[in-house]
Parts: C-alpha cells; structure tokens; sequence
C-alpha cells in the first residue's frame, strides 16, 4: 500500500527561470506536482508555458543562460527514499545514473532527435553500455531486442540504419526504443506525437500505453492535444505561464473543471457534434509576452470570470477543492 | 555510390583539361612575350641583341606559331612528362619545380596542422562557453589575428628573432644544409625550421577557423540530438565530442581541396620575407619574366592539386557523412 501511496517524482515550488541580456523569463515559476508510480500524468498548456522546460529541470538538462533557481525536484528510489535532483551537479555521476537508466525522455522531432551522422543502433547501445555495463555483443542483442519490443519489422536490419532512412513512424518507435532500452521508472514523453499524422499517431499512443502496462513504468505526458490527455492520462496538470493553474484527475479536468483557463481551454476543442462553419471558441487575448508577465494572477487579463481589484493585485496558491483536485484562483479561496 | 566516384573522376578530368587551357591563355595575356622582356632587361643592363639572335630564339622556344599549336605542343609534352624549359634559367621545368614544390607541399601541411590543432580546441571552446571571458578573449585574439596581413607578422618574427635572440628566422634551412642533398641529418634541420613559417601562414586561416567553428557548433549544440544525447545519461563531454563537434567537423573536410592553393598564392610575399624556397616567389619570378613554361607548370599543377584535394574531400565526406553515402540517385 505505501507503494502505491508515495509518488515516484515530486515537483515542489520549481523555478527555473532563464537570465537573458533583455531580461528574466521565468520560464517555470512555482510548478509543483506528483507523478504517481506506473501511473500516466498529463501535462498542458499552450505553448510557451513551460511544459518542456519543466520536463529538462527534472532531467537537470536546462540549457544556459537557464537555470533552476528555487524549488525541489524529489526522485523516490525503488526503496522510497528522497534525492532532491535540484541539489546534484547535472554532470555528475549520480545525476548521470538516473537521466537514461531511470528517467528516459522522447521528444516531438524524431528525426532531429537523432544524431544524422551515427546509426540508430548506435545510440541505442551506447546507452546500454553506459547503463548496464555489458559487452558490446549483449548490447547490439538488447538493442535490438528494444527495437523489435516497439514494433520495428526486422529489427536486426534497421538497427544499422540511420535516423533519416526510416519513416517518421518508425522514427519515433526507435526514438522509444533508445529512451526504454535501459528500463526506466519515468518515461517523460514531450510533445511525442506532435509530428507525426493521426494514423501513427494513435499508433504510437497504443504502443506507449502497452509497453507502460508490460513494465509498469510512469509516463509524464507532456502535450497541448486534450485528446491525447483524455486518451492516455490518469492524472492532468494544467500549466498557464510557468504555473500550475490546476492539478485534478482526469475525470475531475475534463467533467468539473474548476479554473476559467482550464474552462476556456476545454470549451476550445472542436467536438464531432459542433454544427458546420461556427467559429471556433478561443481564449481571449493572447498569451503575455514572457518579459511582461502580468501582476496577480498571471491568467487574469484573459479571464472571463476575473474579480476587480483582487485578480490583478494578488496571487492565487494552489489549494485544494476535494476529489483530488487543486486550483489556483480566487474564485474557489473561500469555498476551501 | 560507384557512380558517384565515377562522375567525380570524369568531372575532375574535364575540370584539369580546362585548367590547363586557362592557365595557357592566362600566361600569354600581358602584351609581348619571354624574348620581348629578355631584350628589355638586356637593354637595361646595357646589352644589346641582334635581330637574327631574337628570331633565333623564337624559334627555338616555338614562339612564332600560332597559340593554339603552341598550346597543343605544350601540353602533348607534359602528357610525356615533360613540362618544357624554363627558359630564364636555362634548365627544365621539372628540376627548377620539383624540391621547391615537396618543400611547399611540406609547409602547407605543417601549417594546415597548426591551424586545426589550434583552431578545432578553441572553436570547441568557444561556442560551448559562449559569452564566457574567454570566450571573448579568443574572439579578440582572433579578430586580431584575422586583421595582421601575414608579412607584417613575417616582419615582426624576424624583427624580434634577430633583435633578441639573435636568431635568424628566415628560410627552411640553415645555411650548411640549404644546398646539401637530402639526409636524415637535413630532414632534423627541416623540421627545427618549421614552426615559424607554419605559424606565420597558417596565423590568419586559424583565426577564421576558430569563427567558422564556433557558429558552426552553435548551430549545431541547438539540435534536439544533442539534448537526447545528454538525456541519456552522457557525460557532457562525450556528448559534445561525440554528436555535434563530428557534425560541425564536416564542412571542413570540403575545405581539404584549396588548402594547398591557398597557402602558396596568399604565401608569396610572406615567403619572400622569410625567404622560404617554395613555389610562390617562383611563379611570381616567372610571371615577370614572362617565362610561359614555368608559370603555366606551376598554375597547372596548384590546378590539379586543388582538383585532386577537392576530389579527396569528396570522398572523404562520403565517408563520415551517411547522408552524402546513402543519397540515392
């Protein structure tokens, strides 16, 4: 049971801002949420929010002049003892254990997320190696054992191709193969299907979900598509701005959302019953620019529901509202 | 990918034969000929020359015939290896070349290795550590370097060899080998009188290198491969050295093929500073003395080297780059 209860990765209160000669963007600024073991966590929000830079501060791969400024970041080991990822050196050794044996990563461009100079197979055993510390024969053997496990055809021939001799289907079922093929407890998927057509997409959802239940991994699902949230997630968080606006599960997001920018975004999606040539809804305004964030709520010039002289001066937390579910906005502060 | 060698021989031949006609036609551009500025520098230093003695001449040298038959002959000769007379000195073409050319050979490599050695490390270094202090101090050095024309450097080397090390920098050899055949003993010597003009050459293409370098890996540290290369666990290092530094490498091997041109036309006043024995000052002597046969052997040859440098790149990229190799056409 108290498996089951404590998570497998912890945000609290993450910053991670980028220092740049025009000013500061915070790219992630107070995200906090769970990820539970073997279980699939949703992350949305338009672009810009700060998904992905919260996916690479978890894999202390922030790229300069960014750089994690506040906050915890608590990976449970298979005992359920705490390492604050925040608190190691991003090339060290212990870092470097976790990103590919633990904690594997699969981002939206499979062709670009491969090396164009070294073949597929190369990548992957080189992880291998690094991780399991076999011999190279055992290697190639996994590598293309990974490769056959994600539906590859003939896999002891593709694993020496290049990235840019596969389809992009194929692509992205290698771009996995390297990302499991040591195993891990977390897959954070960024954006995974993004390019790919509707065919390969589902394909590529079925091929994630299936893998998941065989190993019973944890996959944080970074996406802005909300039918691939509702398709493939337990858990949803929803980021607007480097925060997170509101945390629920996905019933609870889909069926009672609570904040009006998880409304307006939900309100968005095109159902199959919308009549023919009405305008789409949208979200009013656009997004801030990251230099100029709002005061009070980040959400509140675009916010339908705002209260006057509240929502523009103070800041929201995160509260709950029972069932599981948070949100961060005033309209729910004296209910809780 | 036969193909592909295939049609890069044949381009390569056709581009050797067109050389060969510019380079012809180029020599015999500037009004008058060899005997034109023979009688012309006999007359300044007093002599005369009959009129039997120049048509004789001519003759001799097959300079009355029309161009094209001059052409024609000039190169079914060097078909047979025979590259004509240099006619101010009065000896082949062949033996006037052939030391000065291994030499200049010997040079550009040496420089060619200076500037990559010095070059790829700081390249490295400075787009990996962009904005860093010395990130800025190599750019300045760099920009400095770029900026000093290379005899001024030549210059100032020798200016501060004589003056406090009472060293004599110039040329490839000390005076008690510069004439004698070759031995071990001479090669030692080579060597020992190498690093200076390598550096001085090479000086100005490092300096662009390291830029080139830098942007190129810029572009390249941005691509998602490296950020999944460092998603699985890596070292930094290894994951710059491996993915995009290999990548980055790549327009330089297309660059092999002008090297050795490069180096001996953008070389020929700093070698007639350091008073170094290769074919720049040679072909600047030539082209004076309108001496036809020896310019002409020596644009043709930087010709079909450029040409054979260029053809070995082609390959070479061939061969580290799948993209180039699997291209299916």
């Amino acid at each position: 049971m108290n498996d089951q209860r404590t998570p497998l990765l912890s945000v609290r209160d993450l910053k991670t801002y980028f220092f740049q000669d025009e000013g500061t963007v915070k790219a992630v600024d107070g995200a906090s949420f769970d990820v539970a073991r073997g279980q699939t966590l949703g992350i949305v929000g338009e672009s810009g929010c700060g998904k992905s830079v919260t996916a690479r501060s978890i894999l202390r791969i922030v790229e300069a002049p960014g750089r994690i400024v506040g906050g915890q970041i608590l990976w449970y080991d298979a005992k359920g003892q705490p390492t604050d990822l925040t608190q190691l050196d991003p090339d060290g050794h212990q870092m470097r254990s976790l990103r590919g044996r633990e904690i594997g990563l699969i981002f939206q461009e499979p062709m670009t997320s491969f090396s164009p100079v070294h073949t597929v197979g190369n990548q992957i055993i080189e992880a291998i190696r690094l991780h399991m510390g076999v011999s190279k024969a055992e290697a190639r053997r996994r590598a293309i054992e990974a490769l056959r496990q994600v539906g590859i055809p003939q896999p002891e021939r593709r694993i020496d191709d290049y990235a840019f001799q596969l389809s992009g289907g194929l692509r992205q079922r290698a771009m996995i193969a390297v990302a499991l093929s040591c195993d891990p407890r977390l897959l954070i998927a960024d954006e995974p299907t993004t390019a790919l057509d509707v065919t390969t997409q589902a394909q590529i959802l079925d091929l994630l979900r299936e893998l998941q239940q065989q190993r019973g991994m944890a996959i944080m699902l970074i996406t802005h598509n909300l039918g691939v949230v509702a398709e493939m997630c337990d858990d949803v968080v929803v980021m607007y701005l480097g925060r997170v606006v509101e945390v629920g599960s996905v019933d609870a997001i889909f069926h009672q959302a609570k904040h009006p920018y998880t409304r307006a975004l939900l309100r968005s999606i095109p159902a199959i019953t919308t009549p023919p040539r009405v305008k789409l809804h949208t979200i009013t305004g656009s997004i801030p620019h990251p230099y100029n964030r709002p005061s009070g709520c980040p959400f509140h010039p675009r916010c339908p529901e705002r209260l006057r002289g509240l929502c523009e001066v103070a800041e929201p937390a995160l509260r709950a509202v029972g069932n599981g579910q948070s949100v961060s906005c005033f309209l729910y502060e004296n209910r809780a | 990918m036969l193909a592909y060698i295939l049609r890069r021989l044949i381009l390569a031949l056709i581009t050797v034969i067109a050389i060969s006609i510019l380079s012809f036609v180029i020599i015999q551009l500037p009004p008058g000929d060899f005997i034109t500025s023979y009688i012309a520098s006999m007359s300044a230093g007093g002599g005369t020359v009959s009129e039997a003695e120049v048509e004789a001449l001519r003759e001799q040298y097959g300079l009355d015939q029309p161009i094209t038959v001059q052409y024609l002959k000039w190169v079914s000769q060097i078909v047979q290896g025979n590259f004509g007379m240099a006619l101010e000195w009065n000896r082949p073409v062949k033996d006037v070349i052939g030391d000065r050319l291994t030499l200049t050979v010997i040079i550009s490599l040496a420089a060619v290795i200076f500037t990559w050695a010095v070059a790829l490390p700081i390249g490295i270094y400075s787009a990996v550590k962009r904005y860093s202090i010395g990130d800025y101090i190599f750019t300045f050095i760099g920009f400095i370097g770029l900026a000093i024309p290379g005899f001024m450097l030549a210059l100032i080397v020798l200016y501060v060899g004589f003056r406090y090390f009472n060293a004599n920098v110039g040329g490839l050899f000390s005076p008690e080998y510069a004439e004698a055949p070759w031995s071990w003993a001479k090669f030692q010597d080579l060597l020992a009188h190498l690093p200076i003009p390598a550096v001085v050459l090479g000086l100005s293409g490092t300096a662009q290198m390291i830029r080139i370098m830098r942007s190129n890996l810029l572009d390249e540290l941005r691509k998602p491969y490296v950020m999944t290369a460092r998603a699985r666990g890596l070292t930094e290092m290894r994951v710059i050295l491996k993915y995009p530094v290999r990548v980055a490498m790549n327009p330089f091997i297309s660059t092999i093929g002008y090297l050795l041109p490069y180096i001996v036309s953008g070389s020929i006043i700093v070698s007639l500073v350091l008073s170094l024995p290769t074919v720049g000052p040679l072909l600047l002597k030539a082209l004076i003395a309108q001496d036809m046969f020896l310019a002409g052997t020596i644009i043709l040859l930087l010709g079909v080297m450029t040409v054979i440098g260029t053809f070995i790149s082609d390959l070479l990229l061939m061969w580290v780059d799948p993209r180039i190799r699997l291209e299916r056409r």
